[in-house]
Formats: C-alpha cells, sequence, structure tokens
C-alpha cells in the first residue's frame, strides 16, 4: 500500500483506536464492578486426626488405662494434651485397642474404620522406652497377614516407667522389619504416652 | 488508493508557491525497529519523479527546493513503501523511520530478530533463538540458567523458576508478547506457565530498569516475544522434534504462518511434550514424568500505520513430584536427609501418580496500534488471563480423587502507551496499565485453602525515555502504582491469637466460626519506582554503563496469607498480615569490549533492598501428627552483591572459545548473616568447532562448574527420636558439594529444497553421568539430581 492516507480512511482508524480504548476500559470497569457479596464458604479440614486413644483392658478386676491425645486445632499451633488415665499393673497381660477420630466435626468422625478399610496401607508402631518392661504384640493384620495395629496385646513385666510412641504410618514398605526406619511412608499420627507400670 | 495518493501529492506539491528555490533537504534512512541505516533505499520526490540516491550511510541529499510541502516517496526492498510529507522552509534535515521486514526465513536463521534494546543502561541479556529451540523439550528455566546472573529455582527437574543475580518469584516479572504473566508467580514450586516453544526472542533484564512492564521487578524481567512477522506474500512454519533417553520421552513443536503483502496474517502453533519417570545416574526418580500440551494462535493487521492482533494461548501441563519428597512431619525429614537414597524407588513408569500438579494457563488478548506520521505510536491492549492450578496430594483416603489445591486466578488488564519516534537520538514512552484480578479457591478440596479468595486492583503509570549525545546516552524513568488487595480468609482462632492479630486487628473479623474466623483483611499499597543511568561510547568497541533502579515490591499473597500446614512441603508457614513493601535500590555497572577475535561483558552489582522479605525455617510445631517443621517469613535488611562475566574468544574460523562467570553474595545485614537460597558462584566454559563448508558443521562441549555454597544461615533445629530415644540434629542448611558437569552439542544442516532445511542436533546433559545435588532444588533433601541424558533433535523449516 502507497501510504498517503485519505481523510476518511484516517477517520476510521481513529474511531477504532478510540474504540479500542472503550473497550478496554469497560472491559475492566465490568471486571471491577462484578464484586461479589456472598463470602466463602468454610472449610473443616476433613483430614485431621485430632485425637488418638489407646484402651488397654485387663483381665477382671483390673483397671482399664486408657492413653489419650488430644490436639484441638489440629495442625495448629496449639500443641496436643496427652493423658495417661492410670498406671498399668506389672506382669499383666492388656488387650489394646486403638482409635482415631476427628472430632472437629460433630459428631466425631471415627478415622479407626478409614485405616482399618485401607489395612494394606497403613501400620501403626508402637515404640517402648528402652527402661519400660512390657511387650507389644500385633493382634489385627491386613489381607496379607502383614499387621495392622489398631488392635494389640500389651504384656507387662516388672515395674518401670518410659515412653510408648504410637506412630500411624500411611503407606509404609509391607512388610518390613518392624522399625519406623525400614517401613518409611508418611506419619499421619505421632504420641508419645509417658507410661509407668507398678 | 495510488490514485488517491497521487492526488494528494499533486494538490500538496502545488501548495507552495514558487518563490526562492535553492533550499536543501537532508537526513538518514533509519530502521525503526533496530536504528541501524538502510543504504539500499530510494527516494522519489512525488509529482516530478526525480529519483533521489541514497548513499552508503543511509544519507539523502536533495537540492534545488523551494519553500513548499514535497511528498517523498521512500522504498526499500524489505520494507513497506511510505509516503513522507517534509515541509521545507530552509535547510531542512529529517531523518525518516521505516518499518524494516525480515525478508525471508533464511534470514531469520542467519541473521537472528532485529533485537531492539528495552533499557539503554541496564544489565540485559538476550538469548538467542538457537538456545530456545534446542531446549525445545525443556522449561523456559532451564533454557534461561545457561545465561550468566540466570539460574533456577527447582522442585525436581520438571518445576524450574528462574532466579535473577539472586531472587526470584514476585521479584521476576514474566512478560509475555506485552502481556505480564499472573500465574500465580509467588510460589517457589510453581513453574512460569510458558511454553518455550512460542517464544521468538528472550530478554533478561537484570533489575527493575524495565518500568515499562512493572516497578516491582527487585530481580528483574523477562520480556518474551514472539516471532516477528513478516509483511510479505509468504507462508512458513517450523518443526522440532525431540526424543531424549532421560525420561524416555521427547516433545514435538510445530507452527505456522501465514503472512501476506496487504499486512493480514496469521499464526498456529502447538507443542507437546511427553516424559516418564526421569532417573538419576544410580536410581529412577519415581512419579517425576511430565506431560505438557500447548496450543497458541494469532491473527491480525500490520501495516505501517496501525495494526491490529488478536491471540490466544493455552499452556496445559501435569507434572509428578518425586513420591519420596511426600512427607510426614519432621521426623520423616530426619530419615530421608540421613538416608543417601530415596525411599520409593519404583520401576520406571510413564504414570503420573499424586503428588502432581496440573496447571492450565490461557491468554486472550486484543492489540492494536496507531502510528503518527512523524511523532510517534499509540498502542493499546486488553487481555484476559485464567489461570488454574490444582495439585493432588497422597490422601489419607487413597479413594478421595480429589485436588487437595483448587485455585483459579482470572486477571483482566489494560495497557495504553504512546511512544515518541520522531527523533532517532530519543526515545521516550509514557503509559497507564491497570489491572483487575478474581482468586478463587475451591472449598470442595475439604483442604483448608492456604491461599484465600482475594481480589486485587492495580494502577500504574509511568513515563521514561533516553536522549543520545554523540558518545553518551542518558536515560532516565519513574512510575507510580497503586494495589489494592481486598482478602476474605479464614484463620484457625488458635492461630489467629497466636499471632496476636486478635490484638493487633479485631476490626479484620467478619464472622466468628466454632474454631475458625472469617477475616477480611483490605490492604493497600503505593509504590514509587525509578530508573536512571548513563552509558558512554569510548571508541565503538568499549561501551561502559552505570543504572540506577529504585523498585518497589508489594508483600504478595502467601507472604501475607500463608497460615499453616503446606501439605506438599511437609512445613507449616506463616505470613505475616503486617508486612510493608520491599523497596530495592540496585546499582549496576557494565563494562563492553566487543574486538574482532575478543570480546567481553565485566557487569557488577550491588542491590540493596530494605524490607526483605524471606521465608526460612524457625523452629518445630507439635502437632497430633509429630513435629512439623516451621517456616516463617520475616522482613530485613539485605544487601546482594555480585557480578557477571562473559567473554568470547574467536580463535580463528572454526574455533573459539567462551567463558561465563556468576558470583553472588547475600548477606542479612539486620542479622548479619547470610541470606538463604542465594545461587551458589558456578562457571561455564565452553569450546565450539565450526566447519561451515560442511553442512555447517558445530560442535561444542561445555563444561559447566558450580562451586559449594559456603555463606548459608544455619537452620537446622533437633527433634526427638522415640526408636533411638535420641535428639536428632535435622540438618536442613548444609548445602550439598560443589559438582561439575560437561555437556556436549553437535548440529549440522541439510538442504531439502531451496527453502526447506533439516537441522540435526544431537546433546548430551551430563556427558560423566555425575551424581550431583543442586543447593537451589527443593529436593535435594531427597534424592540426586538428573543423570545423562543423550538427545536428538530434528528441525525442519519449510
Amino acid at each position: 500500500m502507497l501510504a498517503l492516507e485519505t481523510p476518511s480512511k484516517k477517520k476510521q482508524m481513529k474511531n477504532l483506536s478510540i474504540y479500542t480504548l472503550i473497550f478496554a476500559l469497560c472491559l475492566s470497569f465490568a471486571a471491577c464492578s462484578s464484586d461479589d457479596d456472598s463470602t466463602p464458604e468454610i472449610v473443616n479440614e476433613e483430614e485431621v486426626i485430632t485425637t488418638v486413644s489407646l484402651t488397654l483392658t485387663p483381665p477382671a478386676p483390673g483397671t482399664v488405662v486408657i492413653l489419650r491425645s488430644f490436639d484441638a486445632d489440629g495442625d495448629g499451633p496449639t500443641a496436643p494434651v496427652v493423658t495417661v488415665s492410670g498406671n498399668l499393673a506389672a506382669n499383666t497381660s492388656y488387650t489394646g485397642s486403638l482409635t482415631f477420630l476427628n472430632e472437629t466435626e460433630s459428631p466425631a468422625e471415627d478415622i479407626t474404620e478409614e485405616v482399618e478399610d485401607e489395612a494394606d496401607e497403613h501400620q501403626v508402631f508402637y515404640t517402648l522406652g528402652s527402661d519400660l518392661q512390657a511387650t507389644v504384640t500385633y493382634a489385627n493384620f491386613d489381607e496379607d497377614s502383614n499387621p495392622l495395629g489398631t488392635e494389640v496385646g500389651v504384656q507387662t513385666s516388672d515395674a518401670s516407667q518410659g515412653n510408648v510412641t504410637i506412630t500411624l504410618r500411611h503407606e509404609p514398605k509391607k512388610p518390613n522389619d518392624g522399625t519406623l526406619n525400614d517401613a518409611g511412608g508418611e506419619t499421619d499420627v505421632q504420641v508419645s504416652f509417658p507410661v509407668v507400670i507398678n | 488508493m495510488k490514485l488517491y495518493t497521487l492526488l494528494g501529492c499533486l494538490l500538496l506539491s502545488t501548495i507552495g508557491t514558487a518563490q526562492n528555490c535553492s533550499y536543501m533537504l537532508s537526513g538518514y534512512i533509519i530502521d525503526l525497529h533496530d536504528n541501524t541505516v538502510l543504504y539500499d533505499a530510494t527516494i522519489i520526490i512525488a509529482g516530478s519523479e526525480q529519483k533521489i540516491p541514497v548513499d552508503k550511510d543511509g544519507r539523502y541529499q536533495i537540492t534545488g527546493l523551494c519553500k513548499a510541502t514535497y511528498t517523498l516517496q521512500v522504498s526499500h526492498p524489505s520494507c513497506e513503501t511510505q509516503a513522507v510529507r517534509v515541509s521545507v522552509d530552509g535547510n531542512t534535515v529529517r531523518t525518516i523511520h521505516m518499518e524494516h521486514h525480515l525478508e525471508s526465513l533464511g534470514d531469520i536463521e542467519l541473521k537472528g530478530h532485529a533485537h531492539k534494546s528495552k533499557s539503554k543502561t541496564a544489565t540485559e541479556t538476550v538469548v538467542d533463538h538457537k538456545l530456545l529451540e534446542s531446549n525445545s523439550a525443556g522449561s523456559l528455566g532451564d533454557a534461561l540458567k545457561q545465561l550468566s546472573g540466570v539460574s533456577s529455582l527447582n522442585t525436581g527437574n520438571t518445576v524450574a523458576k528462574p532466579v535473577i543475580q539472586g531472587l526470584h518469584s514476585s521479584r521476576v516479572l514474566l512478560i509475555t508478547d506485552g502481556t505480564r504473566l499472573q500465574d500465580q508467580e509467588w510460589g517457589v514450586e510453581h513453574a512460569p506457565n510458558i511454553d518455550i516453544n512460542s517464544a521468538g526472542e528472550v530478554t533478561v533484564i537484570k533489575g527493575a530498569a524495565g518500568l515499562q512492564y512493572g516497578g516491582d521487578a527487585i530481580g528483574g524481567t523477562i520480556v518474551i516475544e514472539p516471532e516477528r512477522i513478516p509483511v510479505k506474500d509468504t507462508l512458513f512454519g517450523r518443526t522440532i522434534l525431540t526424543g531424549a533417553t532421560n525420561g524416555r520421552g521427547g516433545s514435538l513443536a510445530t507452527s505456522i504462518m501465514k503472512s501476506s503483502n496487504s499486512g493480514w496474517f496469521g499464526g498456529l502453533e502447538g507443542s507437546i511434550k511427553r516424559f516418564g519417570d526421569f532417573e538419576a545416574p544410580d536410581y529412577v526418580l519415581s512419579n517425576t514424568a511430565v506431560s505438557e500440551r500447548n496450543l497458541g494462535a494469532r491473527f491480525g493487521l500490520n501495516r505501517y500505520k496501525f495494526g491490529l492482533e488478536v491471540n490466544y494461548s493455552r499452556f496445559e501441563k501435569e507434572a509428578g513430584i518425586l513420591r519420596s519428597s511426600h512427607l510426614g512431619g519432621a521426623e520423616d525429614l530426619v530419615v530421608a536427609i540421613n538416608s543417601d537414597k530415596p525411599f520409593v524407588i519404583e520401576p520406571f513408569t510413564y504414570d503420573i501418580n499424586p503428588p502432581r500438579q496440573e496447571v492450565i494457563h490461557q491468554i486472550a488478548k486484543i492489540k492494536g496500534f496507531f502510528r503518527f506520521e512523524n511523532f510517534g505510536k499509540l498502542s493499546a491492549q486488553v487481555d484476559y488471563q485464567r489461570n488454574n492450578r490444582l495439585e493432588f496430594d497422597i490422601r489419607r483416603d487413597s479413594e478421595d480423587t480429589r485436588p487437595s489445591i483448587d485455585l483459579q486466578l482470572e486477571t483482566v488488564s489494560t495497557n495504553i502507551d504512546f511512544e515518541y519516534t520522531a527523533d532517532n537520538t530519543v526515545t521516550a514512552k509514557v503509559g497507564v496499565s491497570g489491572n483487575y484480578q478474581n482468586h478463587f479457591p475451591d472449598p470442595s478440596t475439604g483442604v483448608r485453602r492456604l491461599i484465600p479468595d482475594y481480589e486485587v486492583e492495580n494502577i500504574g503509570v509511568y513515563i521514561l525515555g533516553s536522549k543520545q549525545w554523540d558518545a553518551w546516552t542518558i536515560e532516565g524513568g519513574a512510575r507510580f502504582d497503586y494495589n489494592h488487595i481486598v482478602a476474605e480468609k479464614f484463620y484457625t482462632t488458635s492461630l489467629w491469637e497466636e499471632r496476636g492479630y486478635d490484638l493487633l486487628f479485631p476490626d479484620l473479623v467478619i464472622e466468628e466460626f466454632d474454631n475458625q474466623l472469617l477475616v477480611r483483611p483490605d490492604l493497600s499499597y503505593s509504590n514509587i519506582s525509578a530508573t536512571a543511568g548513563a552509558s558512554y561510547d569510548f571508541t565503538n568497541k568499549t561501551v561502559l554503563s552505570f543504572n540506577y533502579a529504585l523498585a518497589t515490591r508489594a508483600p504478595n499473597v502467601s507472604e501475607l496469607f500463608s497460615d499453616g500446614l503446606h501439605q506438599s512441603a511437609a512445613r507449616i508457614e506463616l505470613g505475616d498480615l503486617r508486612f510493608e513493601q520491599e523497596i530495592a535500590s540496585k546499582f549496576s555497572l557494565a563494562y563492553v569490549y566487543s574486538g574482532a577475535s575478543w570480546s567481553a561483558t565485566i557487569a557488577p552489582f550491588a542491590n540493596f533492598i530494605s524490607n526483605y522479605i524471606l521465608i526460612e525455617p524457625t523452629g518445630v510445631q507439635q502437632t497430633i501428627r509429630g513435629n512439623f517443621q516451621v517456616w516463617e517469613y520475616r522482613q530485613t535488611q539485605a544487601r546482594l552483591l555480585g557480578v557477571d562475566l562473559d567473554m568470547k574468544f574467536t580463535l580463528n574460523e572454526h574455533w573459539n572459545l567462551k567463558n561465563q562467570f556468576s558470583l553472588v553474595k547475600g548477606q542479612d545485614q539486620t542479622r548479619n548473616q547470610a541470606l538463604i537460597n542465594m545461587p551458589s558462584a558456578n562457571t561455564r566454559n565452553t569450546i565450539t568447532y565450526r566447519l561451515p563448508s560442511w553442512k555447517n558443521l558445530q560442535l561444542s562441549l561445555e563444561s559447566n562448574y558450580v562451586f559449594r555454597q559456603n555463606e548459608f544461615p544455619d537452620t537446622n533445629f533437633e527433634v526427638f527420636l522415640p526408636q533411638t530415644e535420641t535428639l536428632e540434629l535435622v540438618d536442613v542448611s548444609t548445602p550439598p558439594d560443589a559438582y561439575h558437569l560437561l555437556n556436549f552439542r553437535g548440529d549440522i544442516d541439510f538442504a531439502l529444497s531451496e527453502k526447506s532445511t533439516i537441522n540435526l542436533g544431537l546433546m548430551v546433559n551430563n556427558l560423566l553421568n555425575t551424581s550431583y545435588r543442586e543447593y537451589l532444588n527443593r529436593q535435594r533433601y531427597f534424592s540426586d539430581d538428573l543423570g545423562r541424558n543423550i538427545l536428538l533433535q530434528i528441525k525442519i523449516n519449510y
């Protein structure tokens, strides 16, 4: 095009750029005014575990001992509250039953069921302080007969004290040698309870 | 049209009344794009049809003119012919600018693009087309880190963010075809959503001198421009096919472009990439497969006087995140750090499983310009961007396939600027830009939002210019930005109180729930930025330039609002609502020598940043899930000092040597300690052999030595391990050892026909299969970096 613009053409182009500008402004204003007044929907963390409790039942007429850890705000800054309802009796065979709850919901969600349904992807590990005179044996297993650990047997021996650490691992290597290092996977729960046997 | 023009010319040339006809009109014919002279232009005086010669220096001279208005018809073999009106009253000097279009595809290959520098005095580096093409199967971050002063912050090998002279994320602006990319760039594990194959040319401005793009580029600006379209009747295209051994995949990128003499053009481009698990020298990096699909289309009219373009691009990427990097608490981290292999090593697969990311970024745009003859160019642009980001974590319930993070960021931007083009020695630009953003994190994930719902409005105005006097060039500019952000966010009551916000910001709370609060922070920032510089051209071979840039950046949403467990990083991240803007003063100097056999650039810089925002580990937090490391953002006074060196020796027509060296030293001046995550010093040395007479053969061997980062803050912490009943040190701060990589590249050209060529390239990265870990790779705790990779690339131009 040999370009010396005729007046009409020039005008057209000017109009075009003006239209572009108007279009641009309209678009940005339209966007600005699309302010919605509704507030966002609350999300209650679904995958939270707030509560871990291990109920240790001795043969009658012994006293049931409950180890419980409660973390009201899940991953929030408040530290979990750990309670142990009493001392364990020496030389006693306890049956232990572990529950995981999400108490941010009401009624509380029982996460133990979910863990048991996916037993092959989970394992609970019980790590006992070296001074504590007790042993833990697995009482429930996944479909491949590898330990799961929401049901256990605890055999105490002499009077002693130390920590019992309960760790729930997701997607650990199964089978493993029973140690956390060998099992790997991600830690979903880890709580230490100070336990006294007398 | 021609008729009108002739009529016009006749009318115009008769306006003058015959009187003193001894005036002279002279000047230069200059390429509008790169200011080079166009000596093979011709000038015809309309009416008289007298032909005026243009000499070797692009100069023309017309004598014997009367006091009148003349119309000159200026033409050039590769430019659009144009008519220029000149009023002659006495001896007149008039420089004529022409829009010089690339003649053919061959020229693009040989000469590259006529580069128009973005800043006259700041340090900038242009990435050549060849480097972009050889990284066709990689990412923009991979290509850019081959430049001095640019490194990359990686999450594994598929997520690479560019780092410019030690700074990254919100401090580095990415401008793609005039649009500021809004792709949630604040996140360290968010790579730029750009297809490298869509870039025609990439310029890296090391600093905030590119004020037209934004005032908050404390690190720098990366300007990506699409390939230029010649104004001529042509149809051309390019296909690049790359296959790689590492990842056992490859990429296919193709583009086709049609343009015509009338200025109409249209283009289509697309690329796909697919890789399986990548491999370190000794093991498979399980779940690092990646898939990418990109599409772009453009259509428009490009005339000398005006132009209009509509375009659309879509980027889609799905990337696996190393399985072993997914952790529970700090205890898991101890195990990972102490183990020299990743915990999960599965057989090679193409599957992409959680943890993974899925990103779609779309840009739709309309832009136009109008040129006022002998005055300037007015450009306007409106664009809409939509960024969708999904992050899938390993959920406790493996049946649950919902993402853990589902974010959508929409941005509408407008930009209008005017560029003065009448004087060859002056550049001047004024502009205004505005944008509106809406961010929506979908609550259906069932996971508390880390980044809240928010709306942002930004308005910026700027002016910048430069002037050249003989050997001197001076440049200056200023910009003002106003940012306004309104967020609606749920805080857990415990965190709100723990941070002391209940006392500081009680008014922000708009609703209270059982254990959460809905708050509505309304924040605004006024930012001033400016630049000034000068350069002196000593001998035509030596240029010394100095630039000062003041940049102000408002805190980003992650720095303000992070408030808890970042699942994919297995750490608790805490932002702060009280943060103020970062203000950076950067001084840069560049000494450039370009001789016949060797050239050198030495570019030292000093960047002083007040209120510099950084995130670093501050301790552990006990939760029912065990101990988590807490990473807290804080503000400090920072100082970054460094230098970039580039040298090239041409030994003879066959051999040349290149050397690059970059160093950055970051200091936290408040705490008097090193800054975290500063790139290590590194050097690249390349020897190249060329044999143009035989199929344009080129062979090069590159050595890349990365020093160990010896300056780092000690942010280690201790956790109690029940199994050993000991307190164990978690060494998160010690950088990995220095490493040395050798890379080879060879390529040859074959002519298929007159118009088509095939280029065959063979590249071997990490030739010696060296095991190494990089300080700026977030996965250095878990696995080695990539092992040897052999790539074969076929490029066809047609």
